[in-house]
């Protein structure tokens, strides 16, 4: 058997629906959040390189790259935040995060 | 295929690019002491220069060609460049407020106004991109920039909080504006606007791209803050320092609408009736649950959040007239953003150090303080209001008359009830400056040119009025021209 387009898409749906299940049904910790959101830019990335790929097209895979670096400061900028709340909540929990609702 | 010739129409790009990184340096230097008088000098000078080079090329251009550079990744037209000439006042008037504020905390770093920059610099990119690749870098740097200017004062703990917040949803928008792309990749094998534009013209009814479209336009609802995907922007309206607060309702706003517009307008045109009854119901929506919410608000920074959903939800409504509903939208949300740096800095006015004057009863008796400001107030809430005389309520009728002309009579009247309903609480705060007793006396003191842009500020809504018809057929023509 070999792996069509949309054996990549139905993993890339997979991972999409994990990262999404981890941002909004996790009620712990806010770094289970921040994984998540990577695992979302990873299941864009997986569409980008698949389509690239059956689609004889390398803008894709450029897009990739860009995607990559982002994320990367993008993480960069999550814990800076992070770490910048714990120090003064002294806590990671996501249902402490409640001074502002009305 | 690259030519240094190409890189003279991004020179207003390039120049704040440039001056960012100036600032961010010379920055280093600036202390509470020296008040950062030099850096917002600086910084404000680049705005300058920036208003002339495009101005200038605007009017070098008459025929408003369109110029695509860099392999069709970035685009200069009279859209763009109106557009951007709006950011740069915008922004003049917000670094202004920031010193102000930042002044009375004895909050003054330089790195603060670099990371204006750079986020002015992203939403000049996200108005200019042409290309997936191009939007999507313009769209984090702003992100990016305003997240860190969210947590600007790190022993807050509302700030951090909203930080963590607008983090977390924003870069959950993004992912899902990415996952929208990527499938609108896959579905017309390009990233670039025009391209995909004609490839969309060929095949219709595409499954991968409706899907694609929907989560595209997730994510310009996100970052516009429409109506179901409104969540952060209270929260982050009130958690932020009230210059981030002020930035964040001026410019993102314009680069926001921008995308809109080249993404739904320009690159998704052939599929109009797909996305048309999507974007009608965000906006309808957003006007009905910003003005309910608003209502109910004690706290002034959450009610003009909400009011900001209404207004967006306002705008989205002319992307249902067509062509000269997207005038109306673009008209909508220059006077709206306005108003709403008016509004935010009239806030900033009242603040102490420590204590923001965030709640509608720090508004008492303004009258009896200070009868210029609470007369600036009046003028920008009634604005807001969308009462006759001032420029508020011509954005509205330009906006209505457009989806009339289409035959959409009951979204128009569902939009007009509530903003009826919405005048209340505009209202409520003019009743609370003139006819309650004031609890303090304490003098309000700013820098004569802070007072001066802030009378400049509220006073364009009625000054816009001499323009009014020039600026409207104007934006009709360039956005002729997409």
């Amino acid at each position: 058997m070999s792996l069509t387009l949309t054996h990549y898409l139905i993993f890339s749906t997979l991972l999409f629906m994990v990262s999404l299940t981890g941002i909004f049904a996790n009620r712990r910790n806010i770094l289970v959040v921040l994984m998540s959101l990577e695992l979302l830019l990873l299941s864009v990335n997986t569409n980008f390189i698949a389509f690239s790929k059956f689609l004889g097209n390398v803008d894709g895979q450029v897009f990739v790259f860009f995607i990559l670096t982002v994320a990367a400061a993008e993480a960069a900028i999550g814990l800076a935040i992070l770490v910048m709340l714990f120090r003064n909540k002294k806590s990671l929990e996501v249902d402490d995060i409640n001074e502002l609702e009305g | 295929m690259f030519g240094w010739s190409e890189l003279i129409p991004a020179l207003p790009e390039l120049l704040v690019l440039a001056m960012a990184c100036v600032v961010l340096v010379v920055g280093l230097y600036s202390t509470n002491k020296s008040g950062g008088g030099f850096i917002v000098f600086l910084s404000v000078l680049t705005m300058l220069f920036a208003i002339i080079i495009t101005a200038k090329d605007h009017v070098a251009t008459v025929e408003f060609s369109r110029q695509l550079l860099f392999n069709g990744t970035f685009i200069r037209d009279g859209f763009g460049d109106m557009l951007k000439i709006v950011v740069y006042i915008l922004m003049i008037a917000v670094f202004f407020y920031a010193k102000q504020s930042l002044r009375t905390n004895q909050n003054v770093r330089g790195e603060y106004f670099a990371l204006l920059l750079f986020a002015t610099l992203g939403c000049m990119v996200m108005i200019s991109g042409y290309n997936f690749i191009s939007l999507y870098l313009g769209l984090e740097l702003v992100a990016l920039s305003s997240y860190a200017l969210v947590a600007y004062s790190r022993t807050d703990i509302k700030g951090n909080e909203a930080a963590m917040k607008y983090f977390i949803l924003g870069a959950m928008a993004s992912g899902l504006f990415l996952y929208g792309v990527s499938l609108l990749y896959g579905a017309t094998g390009t990233l670039q606007i025009d391209e995909m534009a004609s490839a969309i013209a060929r095949q219709d009814n595409d499954m991968l791209m409706v899907l694609g479209l929907i989560f595209v336009l997730v994510g310009i609802a996100f970052k516009l803050g429409a109506v179901p995907f409104h969540m952060w922007l209270p929260d982050v309206y009130q958690g932020a320092p009230i210059a981030t607060t002020t930035f964040l309702s001026s410019a993102p706003k314009i680069a926001a609408f921008a995308l809109a517009v080249r993404i739904l307008s320009e690159g998704m045109e052939n599929i109009f009736d797909y996305w048309q009854p999507m974007v009608a119901s965000l906006a309808i929506l957003s006007i009905i649950i910003g003005n309910i919410f608003a209502l109910q608000q004690e706290n002034l920074k959450r009610m003009f959040a909400y009011s900001t959903i209404s207004h967006i939800g306002f705008m989205l409504l002319g992307f249902v007239g067509g062509a000269d509903g997207v005038a109306a939208s673009m008209f909508y949300m220059i006077v709206y953003l306005i108003m709403a740096v008016g509004g935010f800095g009239l806030i900033m006015l009242l603040s102490t150090k420590g204590i923001e004057a965030e709640n509608i009863s720090d508004f008492k008796g303004l009258n009896q303080r200070n009868g210029w400001y609470a007369f600036l107030m009046l003028l920008i809430l009634f604005s807001m209001a969308g009462i006759p005389p001032l420029v508020g309520f011509f954005a509205k009728l330009y906006v209505l008359q457009a989806i009339i002309a289409q035959g959409y009579i009951w979204l128009a009247v569902t939009a007009v009830i509530f903003a009826v309903i919405g005048a209340f609480y505009y209202l409520r705060v003019v009743k609370v400056m003139y006819f309650d007793e004031s609890e303090t006396d304490q003098a309000i003191d700013v820098s004569f040119d802070v007072k001066a842009i802030l009378s400049v500020n509220a006073l364009a809504q009625l000054g816009l009025l001499v323009i009014l018809p020039v600026l409207f057929q104007y934006c009709i023509y360039v956005t002729q021209s997409l």
